[in-house]
């Protein structure tokens, strides 16, 4: 089966001189729910706009289920969904209404967006919200309305940024269970976050980078196994980001 | 995308139709009757009656620039435009989205400042058809201009810079409120340097039947003007160049 993402020997330098990505090759799985760690400024957010186009990469290759990014961008972004870490929703409009207008970039009419809006709100708590300019949300429901986004046009990848910054504990337990949803119905997932024991809960396949290079990337099992099945994930990543470092300083 | 800007427009009426109709009307009332009424006919029409094509044009030049440069400016700041970018909507359709806003304002107010100026002075339209044209070729260069502008503005500056320093001057020398021919030889090719006075003419050719170039110099102008501004925003989006890390 053809992955649902597959990217080899990424690099990315920014016009800044800051080398962001050092090679990074990685596969995720069709279905899966892949987390992708690492520390600020590992490069996260960085993969994550290359693959949806929103970064020029510098070198390697990247492809969306059968797509390449460089020669069928137009099929590879149908494919992704995308929640952004940072927030990016017009202030002055209603939630219903962003709805709407992003189904329209992906070819929905009108009618039909409203039909496929209402599930998706009512799933995510935001259905009594609809007719409220964007700017009257809080925070958390920012967030939601930012997922639910990047769900009008039933993506088969979805990829979300920090989707759980700034979400409190019982909300955010409701969206994982959301989350478990969507990839139970065959969505594959691809997850950032500082919480590790959302990814621990969460997620079948860890990736970890650091300082734009891959230090680690194997099933979620096959990780907490090896280290004897006794230390969570945010020991092993600690161990893992902290050796790295200490690499980086005798070299 | 069209939709949505025709409804921002309506709903923002006060702040995208008023300003252009209310600054020309002033001009119409200080130039045109009050000051127009003590000069000699230009070509054998009144002074009002030569104003008013320039006048029109200048609200269509001016709408239709702001209207592209601030909503892209804003859609990158606020940075919405990253959602459109991310989706599979190929560049063009982005661009006309965006484009078409500029030239339904510039359309809109062009109708409004004509239907002012009806109050002012009558006229009878010689050729509608390069009227037509010359209106809707305007209003798509300018929208063009306005959105490459956005794409290169990285602060609130950098959207007003150009309208200032480059626009205003420009359409205020575009003969709108004289015909070339009263300046020196000098002045004279120092305008026809500018490409806002061919829009003007050709614009004016189509309500009073005179131009102070001829007419297919105008269209030329207007329609190599528009290629190439066309070329230049497709150009920047497919490098991504303002948009994109
Ligand atoms: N637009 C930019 N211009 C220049 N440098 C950038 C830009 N965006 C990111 N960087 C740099 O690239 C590196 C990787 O950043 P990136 O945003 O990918 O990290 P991240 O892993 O997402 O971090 P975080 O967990 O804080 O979100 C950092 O050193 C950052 O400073
Ligand atoms: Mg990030």
């Amino acid at each position: 089966m053809t992955p649902a993402v597959s990217v080899s020997d990424l690099r990315k330098t920014y016009k800044t001189g800051t080398v962001a990505l050092r090679g990074v090759s990685l596969e995720v799985a069709q279905g899966d729910f892949f987390a992708l760690l690492g520390p600020n400024g590992a490069g996260k957010t960085t993969i994550i706009g290359i693959l949806c186009g929103l970064t020029v990469k510098t070198g390697g290759e990247a492809k969306i289920f059968d797509a390449s990014i460089d020669t069928d961008p137009v099929k590879a972004k149908s494919y992704i969904g995308l929640v952004p870490q940072e927030f990016n929703i017009n202030i002055f409009e209603k939630v219903i209404d962003i709805i709407v207008d992003q189904a329209g970039f992906y070819g929905i009419p009108r009618a039909e967006a409203i039909k496929k809006a209402e599930p998706i709100l009512k799933d995510l708590g935001l259905w009594e919200k609809r007719n409220e300019p964007s700017q009257q949300l809080s925070g958390g429901m920012k967030r939601r309305l930012m997922i639910a986004r990047a769900l009008i046009h039933k993506p088969q990848l979805l990829i979300l940024d920090e989707p759980t910054a700034g979400v409190d504990v019982e909300l955010r337990r409701s969206m994982w269970g959301f989350l478990r949803k969507m990839n139970a119905e065959g969505t594959t997932i691809i997850l950032t976050t500082h919480y590790l024991e959302e990814a621990e809960q969460l997620c079948r396949t860890v990736a970890v980078i650091n300082k734009g290079e891959i230090v680690l990337s194997e099933p979620m099992t096959t990780l907490l196994q090896r280290y004897g099945g006794e230390e969570k994930l945010e020991d092993i990543y600690l161990g893992l980001i902290g050796a790295e470092k200490e690499e980086v300083k005798t070299a | 995308m069209m939709r949505r800007e025709f409804v921002r427009i309506i709903r923002i009426w006060s702040q995208t139709l008023l300003p252009p109709v209310v600054t020309t009307s002033l001009y119409f009332v200080v130039f045109g009757t009050f000051i127009g009424s003590q000069l000699p006919p230009i070509h054998g029409f009144s002074y009002i009656q030569f104003i008013v094509p320039g006048l029109i044009m200048m609200g269509v030049i001016t709408s239709a620039y702001s209207n592209t440069v601030s909503t892209f400016y804003f859609a990158k700041w606020m940075r919405t435009i990253d959602e459109i970018l991310v989706s599979p909507t190929p560049d063009w359709v982005v661009i006309t989205g965006f484009v078409s806003g500029g030239v339904l304002r510039g359309l809109l107010v062009g109708i409004l400042v004509l239907i002012v100026s009806l109050f002012f002075t009558h006229f009878q339209i010689v050729n509608a058809l390069v009227l037509i044209a010359a209106l809707i070729l305007t209003s798509v260069l300018f929208s063009f201009a306005g959105l490459i502008n956005g794409i290169y503005a990285k602060g609130f500056d950098g959207i007003s810079i150009v309208p200032t320093f480059v626009l205003t001057p420009l359409t205020y020398l575009g003969g709108i409120f004289y015909s070339i021919e009263q300046f020196p030889q000098f002045w004279q090719n120092v305008s026809l340097a500018n490409p806002i006075l061919y829009m003007v003419n050709a614009f004016r050719y189509g309500f009073l039947g005179i131009s102070d170039v001829p007419l297919w110099i105008c269209f030329s102008v207007l329609i190599g003007f528009n290629l190439v501004c066309t070329f230049v925003a497709v150009y920047l989006f497919k490098k991504g160049i303002g948009l994109k890390n």
